[in-house]
């Protein structure tokens, strides 16, 4: 199916989830529903990096959180409209994954995960210490009643645009598995020594991967203000938000664009469930024990399950085929 | 002045030590071993919390239950490597696996300390928490004074344990070349296994003195993430020695930041020698 078709169909899916959410009637179900949505574009931001490049980031809160904060610096000096800010936001984060991109990808594996979590408690540690932002303290962010130009509320306002998000993002990883980057980024994760030496420009397409993930975070992160309404370091910096866009790749399955889409459906759903039933503690663990589970049981997740299935399938039908 | 400078010399230098009896665990699994255990930092908190319990309930020296509950620290940390080679190393699996893996024993584990025990910090009484000497103009507070003498005690005692047993020589050997260690009739297996089980039982040891440091609360886990793999690369892999002197260098430069420019600009330093140490020089300061 060409791109286009695709993003065609997806908007359409996406319209009719809408539609479902507004026919439902209870507007908890949006705010569920937005937190679901901004897992899907973290976790398929995250496995453009991590799933298609292999290169591990523990740094997600840093581009999620920069792009939140960009909103309320907009906020206070020069108000946007969302959607704008929402570029704004991922064109700071895009900027900040090159930076990282240029300390860090020279390294390998474990190092290369040590030094992106380092640059994220870098950054959190810039905003505590920042006064226009609040600080330590936090930023008051008013949610406004209605969007003006909708006719709808404001966090039905807030779910349209993640859902927008991430129909961009689907079809964005989609076409980059399936263009000449894609190729590129499988070479890079699967020997980056044997790509560097068959002419694969290895840095450059690392830098591009990073700067991709990180204003696709950026964008995810910049209506969060107005979602929570009140914004401090020490929960948009949260080693929660890297757990989760970490686990949910791992549990979908990294090798496609779907994966991250089903673990994150999965486990946002099963969080948000758990979180009103049991308590809020129970969502790491949730997400902890999920994980590990996974991670021993099915390496490849839920895709490689499906596609170990479907194999075992052709073998037994290949076999007695033979046998008769 | 020159006080403020002392002071926040001397507890520089012994934070550092004990900055070093909490990293000397992961030297030994990441620097030694080659295995990523991010989850190690929890386990110090559930040695705090072991502790707690300890001078709590039964009203024991909390020092003193972290050495006895090594054993006990030990057994775990055989089971979780036991578990680790069934599932990643025998596969030869990729890295990111085993890295899941330990992030994800790191949430279950700080998850189940606040269910059990709740988000309230803890503290423990002992006879050294609380009176501090004087030399001069500077104090030494017997909170980080006793604490920073029983890290490098530990210390010692593994580098002399590495050095002069037989299973220490082999651990070493396990992290040079494998095949040649089952050349010489050891199981490389077996030695890896005692190497991670006495790797976890130091968090048992580091996590009695850091309750002893400072009030414990189960999240506190993930602030050490980073410090512990800052000293652990800038010391270089696998060199106690370089662990110690990395440790204490954080430490002063940490205690200066929070002295003259304040304590909330002291993480990024930390985090910023980590990234100037990654990018100049990997290998870190005694790397091989």
């Amino acid at each position: 199916m060409r791109s286009i078709t695709f993003l065609l169909v997806a908007a359409a899916c996406a319209a009719i989830v809408f539609a479902v959410m507004c026919w439902i009637g209870n507007g908890y179900v949006f705010f569920a529903g937005y937190v679901v949505l901004q897992y899907i574009v973290l976790a398929t931001a995250w496995n453009i990096l991590g799933g298609y490049c292999g290169y591990v980031n523990f740094g997600t809160a840093a581009f999620f959180a920069l792009g939140a904060y960009t909103t309320v610096v907009l906020q206070k000096l020069a108000p946007l409209p969302l959607p704008l800010a929402m570029v704004v936001g991922g064109l700071v984060s895009g900027v900040l994954g090159l930076g990282m991109g240029y300390l860090t990808l020279r390294l390998r594996g474990a190092y290369f995960s040590i030094a992106t979590l380092a640059m994220a408690v870098v950054a959190q540690t810039l905003m505590v210490n920042w006064s226009l932002v609040g600080g330590s303290a936090g930023a008051f962010i008013i949610r406004p009643a209605r969007a003006s130009l909708l006719g709808i509320t404001y966090i039905q306002y807030l779910c349209l645009l993640m859902l927008v998000l991430s129909v961009l993002t689907l079809a964005l990883a989609r076409t980059i598995e399936r263009s000449r980057l894609g190729y590129g980024f499988a070479a890079i994760r699967d020997d980056e020594l044997a790509a560097e030496a068959s002419g694969v420009p290895t840095l450059r397409l690392k830098l591009l991967a990073t700067m991709i993930s990180g204003a696709i975070m950026g964008m995810a992160g910049a209506p969060l203000p107005f979602y929570v309404t009140y914004l401090d370091p020490a929960s948009a910096f949260s080693l929660s938000y890297a757990v989760n866009t970490i686990a949910m790749p791992l549990i979908g399955g990294t090798a496609s664009w779907p994966g991250p889409m089903i673990g994150a459906v999965l486990i946002a759903t099963l969080q948000q469930v758990a979180t009103v039933t049991i308590s809020s503690a129970v969502n790491l663990l949730i997400v902890g024990v999920v994980l590990v589970g996974f991670v021993v049981a099915a390496p490849n997740g839920i895709l490689g399950l499906m596609q170990a299935g479907r194999l075992g399938r052709e073998n037994r039908l290949r076999l007695s085929a033979a046998q008769r | 002045m020159l006080d403020l400078l002392g002071n926040a010399l001397v507890s520089g230098v012994l934070l550092g030590g004990f900055y070093a009896a909490v990293t000397i665990g992961v030297s030994i699994s990441f620097g030694m071993l080659d295995i990523v255990n991010i989850a190690h930092p929890a386990f110090i908190i559930l040695g705090s919390y072991c502790a707690y319990i300890a001078n709590a309930w039964l009203g024991i020296d909390p020092i003193v239950a972290g050495v006895v509950l090594l054993p006990a620290f030990y057994l775990l940390g055989a089971g979780i490597y036991q578990v680790y080679h069934l599932c990643f190393e025998r596969r030869g699996e990729q890295s990111l696996r085993g890295l899941a893996f330990f992030f994800g024993l790191l949430f279950i584990t700080e998850v189940v300390l606040v269910l059990v025990f709740g988000v309230d910090y803890r503290l423990v009484e002992a006879w050294y928490i609380g009176p501090s000497l004087h030399l001069g103009v500077v104090e030494l507070p017997l909170r980080l004074l006793v604490p920073c003498v029983v890290s490098l005690a530990l210390i010692a005692l593994l580098q002399l344990l590495l050095s002069r047993s037989f299973i220490g020589r082999a651990i070493l050997a396990v992290a040079q070349d494998q095949l040649a260690l089952r050349l010489m009739a050891a199981d490389p297996m077996r030695i890896k296994r005692i190497a991670f089980g006495v790797s976890i039982a130091t968090a048992s040891v580091a996590g009695a003195i850091l309750i002893v440091i400072q009030p414990v609360e189960p999240s506190l886990g993930r602030e050490y993430i980073g410090r512990v793999f800052a000293i652990c690369v800038l010391g270089g892999l696998g060199s106690f020695g370089g662990t110690v002197v990395a440790a204490m260098a954080l430490g002063v430069v940490e205690s200066l930041t929070a002295t003259f420019y304040g304590p909330s600009w002291s993480p990024a330093v930390a985090f910023g020698f980590l990234l100037i140490a990654l990018a100049v020089r990997p290998a870190g300061v005694f790397g091989r």
